[in-house]
């Protein structure tokens, strides 16, 4: 599924909105998530999941094609973790 | 750091505010974009959420596990996990948070 297809299905549900307004809705949650993200925030949705800014140490990596070392600065990378009830479904339909 | 964690709360009274959508409204487009999600992750496989990330679901096969406070060996039958990629946008998004915190 991609960002478009959402749109299309979440707005079919909506017909007194309209599809450019449920773009914008999409639009919203997702720079939302992100812009809590990048501040180092959490974002906890019960059910679908949580999202996060994780933190990783700085670190000696290597140049994989020359096998320099270089110095891999601390930095957060963001992580998501699916809910309960998501991973329920997901396992739900598999038999 | 962030001191407070966003939830569907934060998300609708935005919604709410910034999208001019009543509030019941903004609550059930919120409630449907991530069912909506749900469903195509799990129907589809994934999905791919552009400048976001993509959602990838990984197939586990069968494996012997060990009850950690008996040590009896249990086997753990095959099951779906889900992953999430962040796209490179996001990811450098968030090399500033070290700047900040």
């Amino acid at each position: 599924m991609t960002r478009s297809e959402l749109v299309e299905k979440v707005s079919a549900h909506f017909p007194d909105i309209g599809q450019a307004k449920i773009d914008q809705c999409v639009q919203h949650i997702i720079s939302e998530i992100s812009g809590t993200l990048s501040k180092g925030g959490r974002v906890e949705l019960r059910g679908f999941g949580v999202f996060e800014a994780r933190h990783r140490k700085p670190r000696v990596g290597r140049n994989p094609r020359t096998g320099d070392q270089v110095q891999v600065p601390a930095k957060y990378i963001p992580f998501f973790k699916a809910g309960k009830q998501l991973k329920q479904t997901l396992n739900d339909n598999a038999e | 750091m962030a001191a407070r964690t966003l939830t569907r709360i934060d998300l609708v009274e935005s919604m709410t505010r910034q999208l001019d959508i009543p509030r019941q409204r903004s609550s059930d487009v919120l409630e449907t974009v991530l069912k909506t999600l749900s469903q195509g992750i799990v129907e589809e496989g994934g999905a791919k959420i552009a400048s976001f990330g993509t959602f990838v679901v990984h197939e586990k096969g069968n494996r012997v596990g060990r009850n950690p406070r008996t040590g009896e060996e249990v086997e753990i039958t095959p099951r779906k996990s889900l992953s999430f990629r962040a796209s490179h946008i996001l990811k450098n998004r968030l090399q500033s948070v070290k700047k900040a915190s």
